[in-house]
């Protein structure tokens, strides 16, 4: 198994060789079109979609008090429809306190711990991906914001950098697939552009809900890199860029992707 | 805690075939699989899905590991009269979530 | 030759092809026979009246839309009594058996199935009056790039 990836890994890198380079805005293409009518029919039906079983979670959890504190994140956000539209379009955004940027799950768990005084949720645990999910829903049929926070420059080209950086064993770069050969197969599968549109998304592969940084960890597997820590600044800064690299394209969280 | 979404018309007209569609949170584990250190997973499954029309079986399915995760099912009864459709799965580990939907026929 | 050159030499001649999954398989296309007969008996089975509709490639196994309807007036005395589905090479032929009623209105179910391969699915329609149709379907399931590490 891992020899027959080594081997596909190889031609990738064979034909890498006459890089493509960035991908003009307007070719650009969600991973929702590359699947089959089958796979997009199961994002489209909220009724046939299983991402929605978050979404549904997250929903009941929006209204529940916990916490030192007591308080649910409606008391303060009121109704998510209205108080949270949008706000995954713009994610990871800067953070003042921090002094760089936090994706939608970094925030969620501030929100958690600054002001329900509870504990910080879990990555890839089914309390922060319900309540993710359900907050991304809020912005499903947005666009992803255009405009880059000048507090955010710096953040954005340090994920380019990752972005076009080779590593692993493999020597790969992100941009070598998702750049130069979208569109061609490896595997099975075709390979998409590597728009960040859906999340948290439901992966068949998964056989449930994750997050774009549970994404970029496989990724790393295969190019067998090291993947970074969860919440990683390198992550953030990668999903800054891919989300800038995105900019305009229309959010579909809770997507289904293979 | 599991969640289910099940899409029934709420209202139908008499002698009329309606659609019913459910999606309920399971992992649906196979049992054939192993953790990394090679020790078997136990089997954990939805075995049974029951839909009843005002207490009367309409239809009925029994599932084996070969169910997608996240079970979806997609059925149809004929709507005769107005009240009640009760939905149930039951699995291994004592699993088992009753949801119910009111319909009105005309 | 060092590592890169070898992926080289390894890639130059497969050109980027699709690659059908191979995995560890228990169940045979006898086990599945078998199977049907411990639903059937020893009546015939007769291809017919049975639909059923399965992507013919599939870009996950884990979760492959199927869809299996039986044609029938759906009445007392002439209705489908139960569809029953079976695979040649999953660790267990068995997938799901659907019991339908003059209730139903029609035998139509659809879900979504785990397919461990490229295989054949079979789907039996069990009528009112003893009879047993059938229909199969090949799917070719492909083998999904960059898949799980550890967490």
């Amino acid at each position: 198994m891992r020899l027959v990836g080594a081997a596909l890994f190889g031609i990738v890198v064979v034909a890498a060789s006459a890089p493509a380079g960035e991908i003009p805005l307007g070719e650009r293409r969600a991973g929702y079109d590359f699947m089959s009518r089958e796979t997009r029919a199961m994002q489209d039906d909220d009724t046939a979609n299983p991402g929605m079983l978050w979404v549904l979670e997250g929903e009941s959890l929006w209204g529940r008090k916990v916490g030192a504190a007591g308080r649910a994140c409606a008391d303060c956000h009121g109704d998510a429809r209205t108080s949270m539209k949008g706000v995954a379009a713009r994610h990871p955004a800067f953070d003042a306190g921090m002094g760089r940027p936090v994706n939608l799950e970094q925030r969620i768990n501030r929100c958690r711990v600054d002001r329900q005084q509870a504990p910080r949720l879990a990555w890839e645990g089914r309390d922060l991906l319900a309540l993710a999910a359900f907050v991304a829903r809020q912005s499903r049929g947005m666009p992803i914001n255009r405009v880059v926070d000048p507090r955010m420059q710096a953040f954005v080209d340090a994920g380019r950098a990752t972005f076009y950086r080779r590593q692993g064993q493999l020597n790969l770069a992100c941009s070598q697939c998702h750049d130069d050969h979208w569109g061609r197969r490896l595997a099975g599968n075709v390979i998409p552009q590597g728009h960040p549109t859906g999340y948290p998304l439901y992966r068949l592969e998964w056989q449930g809900l994750g997050s774009l940084q549970r994404r970029l960890r496989n990724c790393m597997v295969g190019m067998r890199a090291e993947p970074y820590e969860y919440g990683g600044r390198e992550f953030v800064d990668l999903e800054v860029f891919l989300m800038w690299r995105a900019r305009g394209m229309t959010i579909d969280s809770p997507a289904v992707r293979p | 805690m599991a969640r289910a979404l099940i899409n029934v018309p709420g209202q139908a007209r008499r002698g009329e075939i309606i659609e019913i569609k459910t999606l309920i949170s399971h992992v649906m584990e196979t049992g054939h699989r192993r953790t990394e250190a090679g020790a078997p997973i136990a089997r954990d499954i939805i075995r049974q899905f029951v839909c009843t029309y005002n207490g009367a079986e309409v239809f009925r399915a029994d599932l084996h590991p070969a169910i997608a995760a996240n079970p979806f099912l997609v059925f149809s009864t004929v709507a005769t009269e107005s009240g009640t459709l009760t939905f149930t799965w039951t699995g291994d580990n004592g699993f088992s979530v009753t949801e119910s939907a009111a319909i009105t026929v005309s | 030759m060092d590592r890169r050159a070898f992926l080289r030499t390894a890639g130059a001649g497969l050109g980027l092809v699709s690659i059908v999954a191979v995995r560890p398989t228990g169940a045979t296309p006898e086990r599945m026979q078998a199977a049907i007969r411990r639903v059937v008996g020893s009546a015939p089975v007769t291809p017919g009246r049975v639909k059923l509709e399965l992507p013919p490639l599939s870009e996950n196994g884990h979760a492959v839309p199927l869809t299996v309807s039986v044609e029938s007036p759906m009445t007392e005395a002439d209705h489908v009594r139960a569809v029953h589905v079976f695979t040649e090479i999953n660790p267990l032929p068995d997938v799901a058996t659907f019991r339908f009623s003059p209730r139903s209105g029609r035998a139509r179910v659809s879900t979504r199935v785990r397919l461990a391969n490229t295989q054949t699915v079979v789907a039996i329609g069990e009528l009112s009056d003893g009879s047993f149709w059938s229909d199969r379907a090949t799917v070719v399931v492909t083998l999904a790039a960059c898949l799980e590490g550890p967490l």
